[in-house]
């Protein structure tokens, strides 16, 4: 619900039915939770494509827009969505189990980021060359798990040559990876596709962005994204859908515009904003 | 030690008590959490005994005004009491000498607060220490501080983490001479583990012994020697790790640190290795979940030990090391006894680092044993946790035989009093997760009781005889620490808020009093100024155990609290949140 007078403490409740106003459409508000420091997804100051989408939804349901703030660490939903502080959170995965997720708006994979010069024709886990490059992964590091790719290498007994990049740290992770790229300090990076277009195109060094696919036996790479909203809240999840498939063309621009590869997207190569 | 050899003459005396040369105004006193160095939380104190504890009644309560868990040991000197509160850390200081015992002087370290979105299990402490005058505690947010304790003034405060990095502390200090040892925590977010040596005067760093990377940084010099082949080598803690996995490797240090003055060592363990997924980092990952001695003067190692090489279940090896005299084989060793998580009691030769007995004292299925040749243990291989493959039954489950809640020791009984949990887990298949931006799939841990189907336990373990003397089955995990007094009274906390005294010898219930919220604190024992005995202790859900209270967490989702809420669904219904300190007297 983003309406004024549902979901929120009672007292406001109470001082709404009291006042006997602002029960109405332009009243709406839709409170979203996200992460203050997480480009290209969001920030503070509204300048990731997350921002933007979630205020091209809330501009077509006429209503008004507030945040919640955290890092998108350990329990963010639990601590933002389900404790109430927001509606919404945009930009999670449509398999997420403990929320109710819209209809997805976009996939993402992982890829492989290098430079073309030094790995020519790089595109697969099976590659003999992935056995000695200085491979750079995500480290997702709650709950002792790695990203899929990750136990794609571990499953072909790759380690000696794999770095870890824990995602909680200073900058995100995959601009700490790349950037290590672009000072040769890597050879492959293997990064989550919505963040790899994105942080290739802000540096100026030529990498090459190659989406990624499972063999028989590896887990699945691809995940469709969506946005969740509390387990009782079918009504908001409904208007939401209805939002997002109206807006697919603005959205798919927004996305065109911070060069976020998609699943499915053909290999890109020195993308730019 | 006179009195040691006579007991020893007679041929009956199988354990002993090392580190009890307490000087009579000490007893008294409560000082540090585990009460003495060797870690005892045993009270000389026995105004109140087997005879009279059931006439115990409670002598005042304070509240501390904060809803977390409350895992930590109050702190008695000079007629006043001491608390440090879970996140945001204040420090209270209670006058003894007063009716009610008031406010004497209140502390705020006003750690920031993005600590608590680093925290991997409640935003808990676990106790200051008091040492010549001052007061030393962590902050969550990595510092460390030393109060003036008659005043509560700041003398210094010294930042020793990176919250930006996952790091923080949530362990208590011990002040060894003219030192502060303090570790960090956050073994979760590929943090590298340290003990850091503070100088007492100024906080100003003399070492930091790290649990992985070069021996320059472990503090690996000449003088170790490890008993076990497999410990020895050069640069072990990169060489049992694949590439650069050691830099983000764990071996957090936020469990009890021991110190023998005799032999000028002190004990303390490591936390599991991490973050990857174990198939990501083959070898055995030196040097997390085990333990080193180490010199206190210079942090140079003296042995290490390994209790889980290569950990598969997130046994950290942090668990408390109980310095006492144990007689194993007909000879007498200065000794280790060291309940840890992987679900053995291990006692260990202090001197040597030798495995004298790794006996299980909870259910087991992870393993088959300890091989006291070459120290090793024998995993169980289908008890291995593979994605993508369900597996049942791992016991114990992640948060061990016994997590953090400290064991108590009474040199009149010899038996080791030890508060624990008896839960087992499931790994099932693929949970869809997403942290900062990276999507992944992880696999959902489902505790459940262990056999017998309760879910806490106190057990006393006679540590020469390798065999539990009694125990206690609670409904609950029992996640408070123990306390022994020579009054023969054992007492402890359960998660719906009981407190509890039974009878060292027998286990028999002698007297309980239902607190305000669940137990998971440290309780003590001390003489007031009125020359009365007391025993207080600190109620407040929280911890991991009691997170689904602490942080208002719906139990339906079953894999919350990584694992908890599946395993203690009714907690809700049987407490609620709030701290206050509970002291007791005789009428």
């Amino acid at each position: 619900m983003f309406s004024r007078c549902h979901d929120r403490p009672r007292w406001r409740v109470l001082a709404c039915a009291l006042v006997a106003i602002a029960c109405t459409v332009d009243a709406r508000e839709l409170r979203v939770c996200g992460d203050p420091d997480n480009l290209p997804y969001s920030d503070a100051a509204g300048r990731g494509f997350e921002n933007r989408i979630v205020r091209l939804v809330a501009d077509d349901i006429g209503a008004t827009l507030s945040y919640y703030w955290l890092p998108q660490w350990r329990g963010f939903t639990r601590k933002t969505l389900l404790e109430g502080h927001c509606d919404v959170i945009p930009g999670i995965p449509a398999a997420q189990a403990n929320v109710l997720t819209t209809a997805p708006y976009y996939r993402g994979t992982y890829a492989l980021v290098f430079r073309a010069e030094r790995v020519p024709g790089l595109s697969d886990l099976d590659d003999a060359r992935l056995r000695t490059l200085r491979i750079g992964l995500p480290l997702i590091g709650i709950d002792a798990m790695p990203t899929p790719p990750g136990r794609a290498l571990a499953r072909r007994g790759i380690f000696d040559n794999v770095i870890g990049f824990p995602v909680i740290g200073e900058r995100p992770a995959p601009l700490r990876m790349i950037t290590a790229l672009a000072r040769d300090e890597l050879d492959v990076a293997i990064v989550w596709s919505p963040q790899a277009g994105y942080f290739v195109a802000q540096q100026p060094a030529p990498l090459s962005v190659v989406l990624l696919s499972p063999h028989e036996g590896d887990p699945e790479f691809t995940f469709a994204i969506a946005m969740g909203v509390r387990p009782d809240d079918a009504s908001l999840q409904r208007t939401l859908d209805g939002a997002l498939a109206r807006l697919k063309p603005q959205i798919d621009a927004v996305l065109r515009e911070y060069a976020v590869v998609r699943a499915g997207d053909d290999v890109a190569l020195g993308i730019r904003p | 030690m006179a009195a040691l050899r006579a007991l020893l003459a007679t041929g009956l005396a199988v354990v002993a008590a090392s580190g009890f040369a307490q000087e009579a105004s000490d007893a008294g006193n409560w000082t540090m959490p585990a009460k003495d160095y060797a870690n005892t939380r045993y009270s000389p104190l026995d105004q109140v005994n087997t005879g009279n504890v059931g006439t115990l009644k409670l002598a005042w309560v304070f509240s501390t005004g904060v809803l977390r868990g409350h895992e930590a040991a109050p702190i008695i000197a000079d007629d006043t009491l001491f608390i440090v509160t879970p996140y945001p850390n204040l420090v209270y200081a209670l006058d003894l000498k007063a009716p009610g015992a008031p406010v004497k002087w209140k502390f705020s370290p006003n750690p920031v607060s993005s600590s608590q979105g680093v925290a991997c299990c409640d935003l808990v402490n676990r106790g200051a220490v008091w040492s010549n005058g001052r007061l030393y505690f962590n902050a969550l947010d990595n510092q460390t501080f030393a109060l003036d304790a008659r005043t509560g003034a700041e003398v210094w405060h010294a930042r020793l983490g990176d919250i930006r990095r996952g790091e923080t502390m949530t362990m208590a200090p011990l002040v060894v001479k003219d030192k502060v040892l303090v570790g960090n925590s956050g073994g979760e977010y590929g943090v590298r583990g340290w003990l850091t040596a503070l100088d007492a005067d100024n906080g100003r760093i003399a070492w930091r012994a790290f649990s992985t990377g070069p021996d320059s940084e472990v503090l690996i010099g000449p003088a170790f020697r490890p008993f076990y082949a497999t410990d020895r080598g050069k640069d072990l803690g990169i060489g049992t790790w694949p590439g650069e996995a050691w830099k983000i490797g764990g071996g957090t240090v936020w469990g009890f640190v021991s110190y023998d003055p005799a032999l000028d060592v002190i004990y303390y363990g490591t936390g599991n290795p991490g973050p990857w997924n174990p198939a990501q980092r083959p070898g055995d990952n030196k040097w997390t979940s085990g333990i080193f001695a180490r010199d206190p003067a210079t942090g140079q190692a003296r042995w290490f030990y390994q209790m889980s090489p290569h950990d598969l279940h997130d046994y950290d090896g942090v668990n408390e090391n109980i310095l006492i005299d144990v007689t194993v084989g007909g000879a007498s060793h200065r000794a280790i006894v060291h309940p840890d998580r992987n679900g053995y009691l291990y006692v260990i030769d202090r001197e040597r680092g030798e495995v004298l007995s790794a006996t299980p004292y909870a259910s087991v299925t992870t393993s088959t044993g300890v091989d006291l040749q070459t120290g090793r243990l024998r995993y169980a291989p289908d008890k291995d946790p593979q994605p993508g493959r369900t597996v049942r039954d791992i016991c114990p489950a992640s948060p061990g035989a016994k997590d953090w809640q400290p064991a108590a020791y009474s040199p009149r009984t010899r038996l080791v009093y030890i508060p624990h949990q008896n839960l087992c887990q499931d790994a099932e298949t693929a949970q869809t997760s997403y942290i900062a931006g990276t999507p992944y799939v992880g696999a959902t841990l489902k505790m459940k009781p262990g056999p017998g189907g309760k879910r806490g336990r106190v057990t006393a373990w006679d540590p020469a005889a390798a065999k539990a003397a009694w125990t206690i089955d609670e409904d609950l995990p029992v996640w408070s620490g123990a306390l022994a007094t020579a009054g023969d009274v054992v007492f402890y906390g359960a998660m719906d808020g009981w407190f509890k005294a039974v009878d060292a010898k027998t286990g028999a219930p002698l007297w309980q009093f239902k607190t305000g919220s669940g137990i998971v604190g440290q309780p003590v024992s001390f003489r007031g100024p009125d020359g009365k005995q007391y025993v207080a202790v600190l109620s407040g859900i929280g911890g991991w155990a009691g997170t689904v209270v602490a942080n208002d967490i719906d139990t339906r989702d079953q894999t919350a609290a990584t694992g908890f809420a599946n395993v203690v669904p009714d907690l809700k219904q049987k407490t609620q949140k709030g701290g206050a300190l509970y002291v007791f007297a005789l009428p």
